[in-house]
Formats: C-alpha cells, sequence, structure tokens
C-alpha cells in the first residue's frame, strides 16, 4: 500500500503534547513517524504547510438510521457527510429498525461500513432489548461484534434497576454506559427548554429537572456498581456542576456537549422553526455559557454532534409535530472553532483533544493520536478559512441544520483515513 | 411574508391604534337595519377552523359578509386533514383556489406561522393553540374603551388558566404596550413564574383576591380542560378559590368591569349573578368582536390587495387606508 507524507503543517497531537511545525508519514495505513524534515522516500507528498494537522477527529455520537430508516440516512451517506466535517471515525447509535440490541444487527452494520463507509464506524449497543428499557440486551455478544459503548439514546432506561443492572454487565464486559439523561415523565409533551421562551411561544416546556434528576440517579448507580457513566448531550447547568463534582470525587463519568447546545440558545430559535427542535432542547443562555465553562474547565470531556437526520417531510409540519434532531456532522468543527477557540475560551490543543483523545479514552479507542503505529487517520484544518454552510450542498440525506447559511471562520480542509484522503474541501 | 395578522406581540401601538380606531366606526353599523358594506366586494376570505369553535368563526363570518367579501367555512372533521393530508399540503390546495385571505384556527401553537413562511396568502390568527388570540385581545380592548376613557393607567386582572390561555397571553402584548398594570392570577401549574417576563408590567399572584383588590378590569378565563394535561385542582376546588363571586366585587374598584372570552362556565369560573351582573359585560365583547374583525380584515386583505398592485408596477398613492 502507498504511503503519504504530510508536510509542514503544525501538527497538534494532545495524546503526546506536541505541538509545532512537523511531518508525519503514514506507511501502509498506519502512522510510521512524526518529525522535522522525514525523508520523502517516493510517498505521495501532501503540503500541509499554512495548515493544522490532527490526529483524525471522531464524533462519538451520530444516528445513521441504517438498517431500516433509510430515507434519512444511509451508512454511506452518513460516513460522507462525517468526512465532510472532518471526522475519520463515528459511533452510530443503535436507534434503527431493528434496534441494534443484538450481535447479528451489529455485525450487519460493521459490515455495511466496511463496504460503503469512507470512516471508521463504531457501532453502539442498546443497553435494553429494543430500547423498552425492560430486559438487557445481549451485551457480550455485541461487544464481541465489535460494539464500543452502550446506549439507549433516545429511549432513556426509566427504571433504575434496569439501569443498576445494566451498569453491572457494562462494567463486567468493559463498556461505557452512555445515557441519554431524561426523565420522561418530566418531558412528556415538551417541545422546547422549559423558560420565558416557551411561555411567549405557547409551547409547552421540557424542564431543565428531566436531565438533571436523571444524570443524579445515572452518577449515584455508577458510584455503587463502578460501571463507567457517560452523559450524552450534557445541557443543564446543574447538570454539569454534578458532573464536575463527581470527578472531583474521583467517579467514572465522563460527558459530551454538542457544538449547538453550545453555539446558540433557546433566545435564537426561529418562532416555530423546527430545525431548532432537538432533545435535549436548546437551553437558556445561561445553560449555554456553563456548556463552554464546562468544556474550558474539563467537566466536559468531548464534542459529539448527536447527527439526527430527518427528511423535510417530516420537519414541515407543525412543531409540535415534528421529530427531535438536527443533522451536525459538517458543521461541528466550524461552531467549535468559531465559538470556543476564536472566542477565546480555549487554545487549539484543548479543541483538538475534546475530537481526539477526549471520546478515544471514554470508549477505549486505540485512536486519536499520531503515536506509531496507530491508524493513519488525520484531520487537517484551516483555522482562519472564510466558508458559508450551504444545507443544500450537505452529503447527509437530511437537511434539517438551523446553521444554514452560517458565515464560519475556520473549518476542516481534508480528511484521512487510513492514509488515503476521503475528502478535501473545494475551493 | 404577506402582511396578515398572526400575534398582537409582533404589532406597534401605533398599529393597534389604527385597527381599534377603525373598529370604532364600525360600531354604529352593527345597529342599522341594512349592516352591509362594499370594501371587499368580490373578495374571497376562507375561514379554516382546525378546532371547534361557535363565536370566533361565526363572528369572523358575519365580519366579512358585512364588508361585502364572500366566505367559505372549513371546519377539520369535514374536510382532507382527516384523510391524513398534512396541513401544508391543505394551506396549499386552498392557496390554489386564490382566496384574498386565510382565518385560521388551529390547535398546535405556530401553526399560522409557520405556513406564512411557505404561502403568499395572508393569514389571520384566529387562535394558535396556547400561544395568540390577537383579535380576542382587540375586541377587548375595545370593549374596555367602551367603558374606560383610555387604557393607560388601568390596573387589569386576569385570572384563571392563563398558562394553557391564547386569550391571556395576546391580552398582555396589548394591554403592556399601554402601560396597564396587569395582574395574572392562578395557581402555581396554571401560573408559570416565567409570565412576569413576556411582557412590561407584569405581576403574578396565587391570591385571587390579592388580583381583584382595586382592578378596573376582571377578565376570567375558561378553564382548558382540553389542554391541561394534569389538572392541579378538581373543579370544585378550582371554583372555590379561583371562581369570581359577587362579594369579590367590593374588592375592586366601584365601576369596575367583568368580561370573559367565552364560553363561560356558570359555576366554574364565576357564579351566575357574576355573568348576568350589571357590570358585566360579556356580551359587549362579543358584539365588539365583529367590528374589530371587519377593521382586522379590511386591513389584512387591503395591504394584500395594495402589495400587489404595488408589485404590478402601479403607483402608490397612499398608505394602507387605515
Amino acid at each position: 500500500m502507498a504511503s503519504l507524507l504530510v508536510k509542514g503543517g503544525r501538527v497538534i497531537d494532545p495524546a503526546s503534547s506536541l505541538d509545532g511545525t512537523a511531518d508525519v508519514l503514514i506507511d501502509n495505513g498506519r502512522i510510521t513517524a512524526v518529525g522535522r524534515d522525514l525523508p520523502r522516500n517516493g510517498a505521495e507528498l501532501l503540503d500541509a504547510s499554512g495548515l493544522i494537522v490532527a490526529p483524525g477527529f471522531i464524533d462519538m455520537h451520530v444516528h445513521l438510521r441504517e438498517p431500516g430508516i433509510e430515507h434519512s440516512e444511509t451508512i454511506e451517506t452518513g460516513a460522507r457527510a462525517a468526512a465532510a466535517g472532518g471526522f475519520t471515525s463515528i459511533c452510530c447509535m443503535p436507534n434503527t429498525l431493528p434496534v441494534n440490541d443484538n450481535a447479528t444487527v451489529t455485525s450487519y452494520i460493521v459490515e455495511r461500513a466496511r463496504q460503503y463507509a469512507l470512516v471508521n464506524v463504531f457501532p453502539i449497543g442498546a443497553i435494553t432489548k429494543d430500547s423498552a428499557g425492560e430486559e438487557l440486551a445481549a451485551i457480550g455478544s455485541m461487544k464481541s461484534a465489535g460494539i464500543v459503548a452502550l446506549s439507549d439514546d433516545g429511549r432513556p432506561v426509566m427504571n433504575a434497576r434496569v439501569m443498576r443492572r445494566a451498569m453491572e454487565m457494562a462494567k463486567s464486559f468493559g463498556l461505557p454506559v452512555i445515557d441519554h439523561c431524561e426523565d420522561l415523565n418530566l418531558s412528556s409533551g415538551g417541545d422546547m427548554h422549559e423558560g420565558v421562551h416557551s411561555t411567549r411561544l405557547g409551547l409547552r416546556g421540557i424542564p431543565s429537572s428531566s436531565e438533571d434528576v436523571m444524570v443524579a440517579r445515572d452518577i449515584l448507580l455508577a458510584q455503587t456498581t463502578g460501571a463507567r457513566f457517560h452523559v450524552a448531550h450534557i445541557s443543564s447547568h446543574r447538570s454539569i456542576d454534578m458532573v464536575r463534582r463527581a470527578k472531583e470525587r474521583g467517579l467514572p463519568v465522563t460527558s459530551e456537549a454538542t457544538p449547538h447546545h453550545f453555539s446558540i440558545s433557546d433566545a435564537d430559535i426561529a418562532p416555530y422553526d423546527s430545525n431548532y427542535k432537538m432533545k435535549p432542547p436548546l437551553g437558556s443562555t445561561c445553560d449555554t455559557a456553563a456548556v463552554i465553562d464546562g468544556i474550558v474547565s474539563g467537566a466536559i470531556d468531548a464534542i459529539a454532534t448527536d447527527h439526527a437526520p430527518h427528511p423535510g417531510s417530516e420537519k414541515m409540519q407543525e412543531f409540535e409535530k415534528c421529530p427531535f434532531g438536527i443533522i451536525g456532522l459538517e458543521t461541528a468543527v466550524g461552531l467549535s472553532l468559531e465559538k470556543l477557540y476564536h472566542s477565546g475560551r480555549i487554545s487549539l490543543m484543548r479543541l483538538v483533544e475534546l475530537f481526539t483523545t477526549g471520546p478515544a479514552r471514554i470508549l477505549g479507542l486505540e485512536r486519536g493520536s499520531l503515536a506509531q503505529g496507530l491508524p493513519g487517520d488525520m484531520t487537517i484544518l484551516n483555522t482562519e478559512l472564510s466558508w458559508t454552510y450551504d444545507v443544500n450542498h450537505s452529503f447527509s440525506k437530511s437537511k434539517n441544520s438551523p446553521f444554514h447559511g452560517w458565515k464560519f471562520r475556520g473549518g476542516p480542509v481534508m480528511t484521512i483515513v487510513g492514509g488515503a484522503v476521503v475528502w478535501r474541501r473545494e475551493r | 411574508m404577506p402582511t396578515g395578522l398572526l400575534g398582537i406581540e409582533e404589532l406597534s401601538r401605533g398599529e393597534v391604534e389604527a385597527i381599534l380606531h377603525r373598529a370604532r366606526t364600525f360600531q354604529p353599523l352593527q345597529h342599522q337595519s341594512y349592516k352591509k358594506l362594499d370594501t371587499l366586494r368580490g373578495r374571497m376570505i376562507v375561514n379554516l377552523f382546525f378546532e371547534a369553535s361557535t363565536r370566533t368563526r361565526t363572528s369572523f363570518e358575519i365580519a366579512a359578509k358585512r364588508l361585502g367579501a364572500d366566505t367559505v367555512s372549513i371546519t377539520a372533521s369535514g374536510s382532507s386533514v382527516s384523510k391524513g393530508e398534512s396541513l401544508v399540503d391543505t394551506l396549499n390546495t386552498l392557496a390554489a383556489m386564490r382566496p384574498d385571505a386565510i382565518v385560521m384556527r388551529h390547535a398546535a401553537s405556530g401553526a399560522p406561522y409557520f405556513l406564512a413562511h411557505h404561502l403568499a396568502i395572508p393569514i389571520v390568527n384566529a387562535g394558535d393553540g396556547t400561544h395568540e388570540h390577537p383579535t380576542q385581545a382587540l375586541l377587548d380592548a375595545l370593549t374596555i374603551l367602551d367603558h374606560k376613557p383610555a387604557l393607560e393607567g388601568l390596573r387589569v386582572a386576569i385570572i384563571g388558566d392563563i398558562a394553557h390561555s391564547r386569550v391571556a397571553r395576546s391580552n398582555v402584548h396589548l394591554l403592556a404596550k399601554f402601560g396597564v398594570d396587569i395582574v395574572l392570577c392562578g395557581p402555581a401549574t396554571l401560573l408559570p413564574p416565567e409570565l412576569s417576563a413576556i411582557a412590561t408590567g407584569v405581576t403574578l399572584t396565587n391570591d385571587i383576591r390579592e388580583a381583584i383588590e382595586g382592578a378596573d378590569v376582571i377578565m376570567m378565563l375558561r378553564v382548558q380542560l382540553e389542554r391541561q394535561h394534569d389538572p392541579p385542582l378538581q373543579a370544585g376546588e378550582y371554583f372555590h378559590f379561583y371562581g369570581l363571586r359577587l362579594d369579590h366585587m367590593a374588592l375592586a374598584k366601584p365601576d369596575a368591569i367583568v368580561m370573559h372570552p367565552g364560553p363561560i362556565n356558570r359555576g366554574r369560573e364565576l357564579t351566575s349573578e357574576v355573568a348576568d351582573f350589571q357590570q358585566s359585560v360579556i356580551l359587549n365583547q362579543v358584539e365588539n368582536g365583529v367590528a374589530v374583525r371587519m377593521a382586522v380584515l379590511e386591513r389584512v386583505v387591503g395591504a394584500h390587495v395594495e402589495a400587489a398592485r404595488q408589485k404590478s408596477g402601479a403607483v402608490r398613492e397612499s398608505g394602507l387606508g387605515i
């Protein structure tokens, strides 16, 4: 297999704390050397001068809708959108049709991804059968088939006893439990964050406490069971505070935040535009600030998109009828650079960490760094590039994004998976 | 987006005044034997009601007819909605028949806003979910002005299920534009604290006596059982603590008026004596509904026609004629 020499870029590798001009050599799909003035030795040359060269970005929370909901997205189109967003690895949630709650479905996803996906796809298995929240799924055999975590994303386990059992089994198999923390009784019927804006618009509110009580419950269960508990798309300031304190006590608790939860708040919602409807809902400006503070302080370990494609026909309805979720793979890096780095809140090193070692550590993936011998996955960024997001040119099958028309400063320009360039920005 | 009337919140004080001023001129018409004008002759107005309504639908229909327009009224149960057609497709179908305005009521908050983004026909909101009911607030203001010299300086108590009330929201937005002292009252579940932040001059209380104290206007709201998912009080308890009784009137200003958007539930929101009390203006509200809706339809259809004329290149000589 051919080799590739990425030359002269500013290499940022949080795992080794490297930040400086260097070359990266990939041979046979794996990283063989990082250093100054590496000899070319017939390798394909890629000039990265003026650009940031980082380990391949990992999005640990996406919905690929395959099998079963292919009119919204497929593994192929979702992976293509991921590549165009600078991601080399994505983890897909199990809420497909059928639910990924057994090894057969896991193997199907792994095989489809091997054939059709431009990027690495790691499935996440369901916690319970059919994600119904009652009986545990086939956790061990799914692990053997390739899942990297457990989650009943979108259909949270309401029964605390079931969650306790799940954590015990997750611990036995060395898997993290990712919980979409939402008390369904508190959030029932709600369409947006409960606050002055929901009151004004006459839309039923989802109180922050619906997230908070489940985060509190799961932290307690993680403490009891010793399982690794990861909070999906954390959005409320009180939840972030609880995770921060759990970490201080040394508990195995981690969290992720989505770009939309640190970029916009419920005050930015275009009235009754369902492209702003997702779960958890966009919080108050206080919540948005808390998410950014959590990213700065380390209470939040990773940035994940919760890429949730829905076709236009489902989003073109009365607000209360529209499904929850927005796409996010192609805007995540742009929003992060804009809202976190250019705003001066975090360094580029920290930003890269949130997309690489952060998720890799949570999932136990042997990726996210430029260490010798690791897969040759790289994300190349231009922090000054000005570009406009046009959702109609998205690689995703769905177009439900509130960021259509946004102008960005900085974004990914090239995605390399296993030493092969799978996407490059056209100018 | 064509000019319609979606909510009170986005109107300026001047626009509200213009509508009320115009409505005033239509009031005497209601007492003449010949009640018809030809302002909107040849125009077509569609009343599209996805929720049950007697007074609002009839009032809009009468208003349109008194302006000389043709009207068609459609209720959801008799339409293609029951055959699974989406809201956008239903409206697109109606729009293709070229009406000059669509008056619509829908159970989903924001439904008319969502449609206004996708249609080139003016939409008049006749009530959307728990959001707004703009013509109700306008007719309420007109009714208050029939009994009080001005809105400024008044104390208005709105009592009942505020959380689920589009009437309350529209009234709050309208009255706040005139610096009215607004007191909202109900049990905590029906009175979210965020209400005090949706407009200026709003205070909240859980005590009906405190709300009525010194009030110039008392607006009672219907208990919207169909929108309450977990009713906080049983009907009897509700009336006991939040129903309006004649003895409450001693707390209000001597010339205070009692209003209700209807339909009233005697013995649930107010006693029969209060409903028939001489200071009750509930039927004046209904009467004013026609005048206000005439003013709104004239403005909306007139503005639309004006916009179309402008688009076709004709010289615009005056304002909207309101």
